[in-house]
């Protein structure tokens, strides 16, 4: 009864905050649901099978192609599509709909409690680095909450990447794991061995730790990319198919293997859910092309070192103008100091425009790794000065809120 | 000619988690823009530790931090280097480690290098997260300029008598010993809490650490319009933050 209540409550603020135009109203309702009845979440979830994604990077994405992949059975697929990933934003998005099937992106630092909610059938890990440390603290607490909930948790299937070693560390006392060669470009956070405070020493074909043994298990499907970018999956079984995706970048061809062993654990086929997932133009704005005024940009999200590390790589054979945009909001955590260990220098040549609430500390960073630019408080603007002198579409970066400044600015 | 200046920022594979490593590339570009010529060394924790003037250790979680100590320990390199009078910048869990004790991930109490008489347990409180201003004691450093950073720990830093603080602290926790200090200096190792790069945000620290390594070198000055942009904003924000707190 109480959670009837709190779930009816959770639509009707939703209904009215998005009426109001205040937001995308999934997290006001969320939070007023919970207030009503703490286990709502758990409430809601029984009786439906539920994914949840989780990472670093690439959970939003993942998200959004598992729950294409599931929705090609004809299912219907319950998701938090908006990016609200803790559990308001799980709640909002449940109370409104009775379908069977949920994938929910979970906050990494979330995992446990939402685990524990909503007895999911499927996790997925996608990968673990450096994000928001003034939040989130140590990426080893995080693999280490992950592997005590998932120990206590034997009826749950994960879906993990192989080549993390602090995923691997998170998903090694589940009884259950279905291993991915996904790949990981970004290694810097994995050297010490979360097992043994050893070395782990990677390899071309995989890593391991010299003092106590813990090494990359064999995964069952892996991911392989040709020289010209184009890919395909492998499976230990020794089925192979393509990877297509309209979505641009390596790192997105892995989180569609990820989701596409998770759609099987699920019960949907593997190589019919990759076929699916082609049809994902774009995710939250990921990639768009917007206008501001007589100027087009393509708006791309980077939060940490890892995400900027695979977007500078994607734009490095480019020469459109560039703008970088850097905020230290609560959403983005309140320390820049990151920036240091992007390589910014790959950006030498460039047509730069430094911009966000933090320019002066993405500048100094500019300025010491020999990135000639100018800056431009306001990000519309910097868009507009970034595009003088040239026809090309205007690429810019931005983190997390940054991103979300331009792209809801006013076209 | 002059041999090159060596600046090594040490363990990066370790101790590289809070961007720090950021220091030794602003060290590097300070003296090269005044002629000098510089070896930056990435210094991983797999190979011996290279002979440098000057050593740059920075933040890292707690197990790697517990690893970094003992693989500095076995190496011996950075003691004797400094006995022979180089320069140490030691930032976060780096501070803790060239000091004498520091706690593992279990609270548990492990050597450090010893360079500073300093000693790091636990808080019993929550972690020391956000912006700082610190006040520098000029006896120490002679004058320097506010400095700004930012820190992010879980650490208690109490030093022993004769061991000076880096300064003290207008805003934020610094050292958490209650005496509101922040850092320790001795001799030419310098230690502190401050991220941000913490050189990044104070080019006149930089350059008090490049002085002594190039042997006390009077510096011209440079062209410091991004650092100082953003000093000033960094200062406004939290002295105009920690004022308002202050009202009734």
């Amino acid at each position: 009864m109480r959670a009837q209540l709190a779930g009816a409550t959770t639509r009707v603020v939703n209904a009215t905050s998005r009426r109001l135009g205040r937001g995308q109203g999934t997290v006001a309702g969320g939070r007023a649901g919970l207030r009503l009845d703490p286990r709502l979440l758990e409430h809601l979830s029984r009786g439906r099978q539920v994914a949840l994604v989780t990472g670093t990077n690439g959970k939003t994405t993942t998200t959004r192609l598992l729950t294409v992949a599931l929705g090609a059975t004809g299912d219907a697929v319950v998701s938090n599509e908006t990016g609200s990933n803790m559990p308001p934003g799980h709640v909002a998005a449940l109370a409104g709909t009775r379908a069977r099937r949920a994938v929910l992106e979970t906050d990494e630092v979330y995992l446990p409690r939402v685990l524990t909610a909503t007895a999911a059938a499927t996790v997925l890990l996608l990968n673990l680095s450096r994000d928001q440390l003034d939040r989130t603290n140590e990426v080893r607490m995080i693999a280490g909450s992950w592997r005590a909930a998932l120990a206590a948790a034997p009826h749950t299937h994960v879906v993990a990447n192989a080549d993390d070693p602090l995923v691997v560390w998170g998903a090694g006392a589940a009884r259950d794991v279905h291993w991915v060669g996904a790949g990981l470009r970004w290694q810097h956070d994995a050297v010490g061995c979360p097992s043994c405070e050893g070395r782990i020493a990677f390899t071309e074909v995989g890593w391991s730790c010299a003092q106590c043994g813990f090494a990359r298990p064999d995964p069952e499907a892996t991911l392989v990319v040709a020289p010209d970018g184009t890919a395909h999956a492998e499976w230990a079984d020794g089925r192979t198919a393509p990877v297509r995706l309209a979505l641009p970048g390596r790192f997105n061809r892995s989180n569609a293997l990820m989701a596409a062993v998770a759609a099987e654990v699920s019960g949907v086929d593997a190589l019919d859910a990759l076929d699916a997932m082609e049809a994902v133009q774009e995710v939250a704005g990921r990639f768009t092309v917007r206008s501001f005024g007589a100027v087009r940009a393509r708006l791309m999200l980077a939060k940490n070192p890892a995400g900027w590390d695979e977007l500078l790589d994607l734009v490095a054979d480019s020469d459109a103008p560039l703008v970088v945009s850097i905020n230290a909001r609560i959403a983005d955590g309140a320390d820049p100091s990151w920036l240091w260990d992007v390589p910014y220098e790959r950006l030498t040549g460039r047509a730069v425009v430094a911009t966000g609430d933090r320019f002066r500390d993405l500048s100094v960073r500019l300025h010491y790794g020999g990135v000639r630019h100018t800056t431009e408080a306001d990000p519309v603007l910097a868009v507009s000065s970034a595009a003088e002198g040239s026809d090309d579409v205007v690429d810019v970066i931005g983190n997390y809120t940054a991103f979300h400044d331009l792209f809801g600015a006013p076209q | 000619m002059m041999a090159p200046l060596r600046i090594a920022v040490v363990y990066p594979d370790l101790l590289g988690t809070y961007g720090d490593g950021g220091n030794g590339l602003v060290l590097a570009r300070r003296a090269e823009w005044r002629g000098h010529d510089v070896t930056l060394l990435q210094a991983a924790s797999d190979r011996p530790l290279p002979e440098a003037d000057l050593y740059c250790l920075g933040g890292g979680e707690d197990g790697p931090q517990v690893r970094a100590a003992r693989t500095l320990i076995d190496d011996g390199t950075l003691v004797r280097r400094v006995a022979e009078g180089a320069a140490v910048l030691a930032v976060c869990a780096g501070f803790q480690i060239v000091g004498r004790s520091f706690p593992g991930a279990a609270g548990d109490s492990h050597d450090g290098v010893g360079l500073l008489d300093v000693d790091t347990v636990k808080p019993t409180g929550p972690r020391a997260v956000g912006e700082v201003l610190v006040e520098v004691d000029p006896d120490v450093l002679g004058p320097l300029p506010t400095l700004t950073g930012f820190e992010n720990h879980g650490g208690v830093t109490s030093r022993s008598e004769g061991t000076a603080a880096l300064g003290q602290v207008v805003a934020g926790v610094g050292n958490g010993v209650g005496d509101g200090s922040e850092g320790a200096v001795q001799g030419r190792i310098v230690g502190t809490y401050l991220h941000g790069p913490v050189l990044a945000r104070n080019p006149a620290l930089a350059d008090r650490l490049l002085s002594w390594a190039l042997g006390d070198l009077v510096l011209a000055p440079l062209d410091d319009t991004e650092p100082e942009n953003l000093r000033e904003e960094r200062l406004a924000t939290v002295g105009g933050k920690r004022r308002r707190r202050r009202r009734p």
